[in-house]
């Protein structure tokens, strides 16, 4: 799919636990907690640099199943990778085939990212 | 009055601590010990007070939503019962009797975290143990795709990494530790070797491996991103150790081969025991996931995606998943079982939930429950109900509650709704 | 009250091989007839029929953590075997592993009442419990394994037998079990360092004790405690051509105490040139004959499909290296392993005819049906759904010589079994499928149609063809209620849990407590179950 706007770039998304995303989970999951912990992406500080995000800055994230606008913070990523912790944010992205598995792709989806 | 409950069990992860230390005053927990920062939630954050079921956005009497619960399934000509894994055993076996009894699919998070992992045990098999052979034996392990330091907070403390046992006197010190992954993570920083993957490179390196034991000669230089140096020396270790345990997670079940990763792991496994002993425990992560495993297959042969429509159980995976079954439209009505579909399904698939009748049994509202034609709020499985839960290596583990109940339980409740259905 | 007439009995229990007699049942139990003329609530006329007590079997691998395992790694064994749920009856699959409701059912309508688990490891107990209470109909019972425990062999190299003994009296309050099961002793230990034992001298890596040792002070232990049932054994070497002289040997090292040896088939090879096993039945049998005190059961092949699944692990392991087929592998701490593995037996294969012939020889040969009882060792030799036919082939020597001819022809050489002519008569099955069962496993009150039994009974139609006369009985009570009738289950009813609960010195909990802290990943506290979790239950005494 091609974006208009020619900063749009591809990138692997992978989702997961985190201690936070835990800790709002148990708050309830219409919590200012589990939102925060919820949505964000991390990404690789080169990557972030180099699409002139700055930190905090809210970015829009697509896929074939859908987009989502989220904060970008620097992590322990490789590039070209991003990483959003197990929640509605991520789902937005998240399609749903499974190949006949029952499992939808969590991990390793393409999502194309343009700085807002 | 200040009562102290020891021993109780943590029913966060697939963990299940069961040495957790709680203080009770006046039927209030007000200090937890030894529980994680994970598991400090579900004794702390719970919020006991009795409360009354809700039916299209107000609060009614039991009976009425009871009765609503089973109006709603009985005219349903295919409804799913889903969840199942954040509940005691007592619960799930009641879930399991509601879907005989109505012909419904009857699935649990498993499809969407370890069902892979079951697809690959019923092509190859699996090696494994208990974590207690973990703790007195392993001086080899292996992290794959899991990530212990966010999920399993006191795993390595407790069972893999760091306690003594007969043949580990000295701990950690004793142990060799690997992580692969493909983002180097928290577990990452603790381990000996970190081996970082391209994502969706699982499967050739787990090939790889296979390969490099059996005496195999590689010709590339690297594989998914791994220098093939860093495979064989791994090899050489493996082979070397007394006790090897691999912990696997989501970066293989959730990955491009789903079952296929899972597979080769298992198969890899297998293989090293021509040369020593190793094993492999899959990472489960709700508390009684692996109850829900157990008991759906006890009562009816197979462990997930099963349908009673025709009056008797079959097993398709992809067909009679709940992901599957709610995106198709093949789902009229849905029975939602101490889980919350619409904060970790995709989209299409927890949007579909909005479009049919949902009945929601949870000890809180979660996201599910908003949208939820009729939402039951029970107890709290470990914290003020008592069940039998299984531990990600199929312990069973009985739970006490720490303080009484003011609330019906998820079991209760499921009972009601079947006589309710027999009545009609 | 329910009164049973014109029937014919075969009591072994009570001495009755046939006679017309009638039956008086009241709340669940075999009464004598009452003093008054009062008129019976049910008559069931039973004329021309005949009536046994329910079926008691001995060894079956029925619930629990290894069970359901192979249930789950075998949906294969369940696509073809599917069971719709009626207005009495839950649904469910399977046929060498059903479910639970699947189990108690097809026991049932097969005219058994009474099902003991055949292993299962103290630290997941709790799992069979649960099953055990999902199982309709049947009472059933559970045996500990503890051939490679940890604490035991702890104490057997310090010398410490009493403390043995209180720790396995226990060990059987906190599993709620019936009897100890002793499986592969020492080899299990071992093969958690990949290794195993062969003789009954090896040493069990890390504790210095024998297989010799741990059979002989667990049979020590069991007649210090009196419990109903003596250590119930799976020796040493299963499947290898060795195996028949180390079972002898293990056999005379128990030097007269009582004792049960398991799936005795499976034991009972030599060798010969070439490779194959030879049966050495007639060996083994002339032990066990010589041996009052010992009973056995055979364990015997069923050609078609099955699953192995023991509590032996490396013998799982050799199994899996052999057949290549998927093996499912678990290690228990301090405690135990245990594996399964899918299985085919043929007639045209060469391995699996002298295994078949062997058991059979064991069944011939060894003189007192007392002592010689019938399993399948279910599902590893075969599924418990084909007793009949095993019935049939002890009873009728022509079924058995034509099937003999169908053996592999390899598998028929130097065979004994066309010579041995002789059959079993009604009232022998009623010994080795029910009175013979109940009395080894020393439940009072089964397996007999005495006053004061569970009124557990099954009435047969008198049929030539004994398959189908014991697959498909015309009644089988249990507890009094009518619960089978021509093969249709009328009603579920609760089977009940047997468990012994024999006294310790309450000092030794304090050690088992910090042998806990030390060695376990679960806490001290939370490991024994308690009565309150299986509502129905029965504690058998230890006299």
């Amino acid at each position: 799919m091609k974006w208009r706007n020619s900063l749009a770039e591809n990138f692997i998304l992978i989702t997961g636990r985190t201690v936070k995303q835990a800790a709002g989970l148990h708050k309830g999951k219409e919590s200012e907690e589990y939102r925060r912990a919820t949505e964000l992406v991390e990404m690789n500080s080169d990557d972030m640099a180099r699409l002139g995000i700055g930190e905090g800055q809210v970015i829009r994230l697509r896929s074939s199943a859908g987009q989502v606008e989220m904060p970008a913070h620097s992590g322990t990523v490789p590039s070209k990778m991003i990483f959003i912790p197990l929640g509605p944010g991520a789902n937005s992205l998240i399609g749903p085939e499974t190949e006949g598995t029952g499992m939808p792709s969590f991990k390793g989806l393409t999502v194309e990212i343009e700085p807002i | 009055m200040k009562t102290i409950v020891e021993n109780a069990t943590c029913t966060f992860c697939g963990c299940l601590c069961d040495d957790i230390f709680v203080e009770v005053e006046d039927n209030r927990i007000v200090r937890v010990r030894r529980v994680c920062a994970n598991g400090r939630g579900v004794f702390i954050d719970y919020d006991p007070r009795p409360r009354r079921p809700i039916v299209a956005g107000r609060e009614v009497e039991w009976e009425e939503a009871v009765s609503e619960a089973a109006r709603i399934l009985v005219q349903a000509d295919s409804p799913l019962i889903y969840g199942l894994s954040s509940s005691a055993s007592e619960a799930q076996m009641k879930a399991v009797e509601l879907a005989d009894l109505i012909g419904a699919i009857i699935d649990t998070t498993s499809s969407v975290c370890h069902g892979p992992t079951s697809l690959a045990v019923q092509a190859v098999g699996e090696v494994s143990c208990s974590l207690g052979e973990v703790r007195q034996r392993a001086d080899f392990l292996v992290f794959w795709g899991c990530n212990p330091a966010a999920s399993h907070l006191r795993h390595f403390e407790r069972y893999s990494l760091r306690p003594k046992g007969r043949y580990i006197p000295n701990g950690r010190m004793d142990r060799h530790m690997v992580v692969v992954d493909v983002r180097p993570t928290a577990s990452a920083k603790m381990a000996d070797h970190f081996i970082q993957i391209s994502p969706g490179g699982d499967f050739e390196v787990l090939a790889t491996l296979r390969a490099l034991i059996q005496g195999k000669e590689i010709e590339p230089k690297s594989v998914s991103g791994v220098p093939l140096i860093q495979l064989q020396e791994l090899v050489q270790r493996m082979k070397a150790c007394h006790f090897g345990v691999f912990f696997m997670g989501m970066g293989l079940t959730m990955s491009g081969a789903r079952e296929y990763n899972v597979r080769e792991l298992f198969t890899l496994v297998t293989e090293l025991n021509q040369y020593t002993r190793f094993f492999v425990i899959p990472m489960r992560g709700h508390g009684n996931v692996a109850g829900a495993d157990q008991v759906l297959t006890w009562q009816s042969g197979y462990p997930f995606a099963v349908s009673f429509a025709r009056g008797y159980p079959q097993y398709s995976p992809g067909e009679f998943s709940a992901v599957d079954g709610l995106v198709r439209e093949e789902v009229d009505a849905a029975l939602i079982l101490a889980s919350d579909p619409m904060a970790h399904f995709p989209r299409a698939a927890g949007y579909q939930l909005k479009r049919i009748p949902t009945i929601v049994i949870d000890p809180m509202m979660n996201l599910t429950a908003e949208s939820a034609r009729v939402f039951f709020p029970t107890g709290s499985y470990g914290v003020d109900a008592v069940g039998t839960c299984y531990r990600m290596d199929n312990v069973p583990i009985r739970l006490r509650k720490v303080i009484d109940s003011r609330r019906p339980t998820d079991e209760a409740i499921l009972g009601q709704i079947i006589e309710a259905i027999k009545r009609c | 009250m329910l009164k049973i007439i014109n029937g014919r009995v075969y009591d072994p229990a009570n001495g009755k091989n046939g006679q017309v007699e009638d039956l008086w049942v009241k709340d669940g139990k075999i009464v004598s007839a009452p003093a008054d003329d009062r008129l019976p609530a049910q008559i069931i006329d039973a004329y021309g029929l005949v009536i046994m007590a329910g079926g008691v079997d001995i060894h079956s691998h029925a619930v629990g953590a290894k069970v359901n395992a192979a249930r789950k790694f075998r949906p294969e064994d369940h696509y073809g075997s599917t069971f719709e749920r009626t207005s009495c009856t839950r649904s469910g699959s399977g046929y060498t592993v059903p479910s639970t409701y699947i189990t108690g059912y097809l026991y049932a309508k097969m005219g058994y009442t009474t099902v003991m688990e055949a292993a299962t490891a103290p630290l997941l107990a709790r799992h069979t419990h649960e099953e055990l209470e999902d199982i309709p109909i049947l009472d059933m019972g559970a045996f500990i394994t503890m051939g490679n425990n940890h604490f035991i062999m702890e104490c057997i190299r310090d010398g410490e037998m009493e403390k043995a003994k209180d720790y396995v009296a226990w060990l059987l309050n906190a599993t709620k079990g019936y009897a100890i099961k002793v499986v592969n002793p020492g080899g299990v230990e071992n093969w958690k360092w990949g290794r195993n034992v062969q003789e009954l001298d090896d040493e069990v890596i890390g504790f210095g004790v024998t297989p010799h040792q741990i059979v002989t002070t667990l049979a020590w232990i069991s007649d210090e405690l009196g419990l109903p049932h003596p250590p119930h054994i799976h020796g040493i070497n299963l499947g290898r051509s060795i195996s028949a002289r180390t079972t002898m040997e293990t056999m005379a090292a128990l030097e007269g105490r009582r004792s049960h040896f398991c799936h005795l088939q499976f034991l009972s090879y030599g060798k010969q040139p070439g490779r194959l096993h030879r049966s050495e039945a007639a060996e083994v049998a002339r032990m066990v004959n010589s041996q009052p005190n010992l009973t056995v059961d055979v364990g015997q092949i069923v050609f078609g499909s099955a699953t192995t699944m023991t509590s032996d692990a490396p013998l799982q392991y050799r199994i899996h290296q052999q057949t290549s087929n998927k093996w499912i592998n678990d290690d228990v701490e301090n405690e135990t392993g245990s594996g399964i593995v899918p299985i085919n037996y043929s007639r045209h294969n060469a391995i699996n005819a002298v295994m078949w012939r062997t058991g059979l020889e064991l069944f011939l040969l060894i003189d007192d049906p007392w002592q010689v009882l019938l399993t399948t060792d279910h599902p590893n030799a075969g599924p418990f759904v084909c007793y009949p036919q095993v019935i049939k082939l002890l009873m009728d020597r022509d079924y058995r010589a034509a099937m003999f001819e169908r053996i592999n022809h390899r598998g028929r050489k130097d065979a004994l079994l066309p010579e041995l002519k002789r059959e079993y008569s009604l009232y022998e099955i009623a010994i080795i499928t029910r009175a013979g069962t109940a009395r080894a496993l020393g439940l009072k009150n089964k397996g007999h149609l005495g006053v004061g039994a569970d009124a557990d009974i099954t009435i047969y139609a008198d049929q030539d063809d004994k398959e189908e006369m014991f697959a498909q009985p015309r009644y089988v009570l249990k507890g009094g209620e009518v619960v089978v009738v021509d093969g249709q289950i009328m009603r579920e009813v609760k089977g009940k849990t047997l468990y012994v609960a024999p006294t310790y010195d309450p000092g030794i909990e304090a050690h088992i407590q910090q042998y806990f802290r030390e060695n376990y990943t679960v806490s001290f506290d939370n490991y024994p179950i308690s009565r309150e979790h299986f509502p129905h239950r029965e504690m058998i005494h230890c006299p």
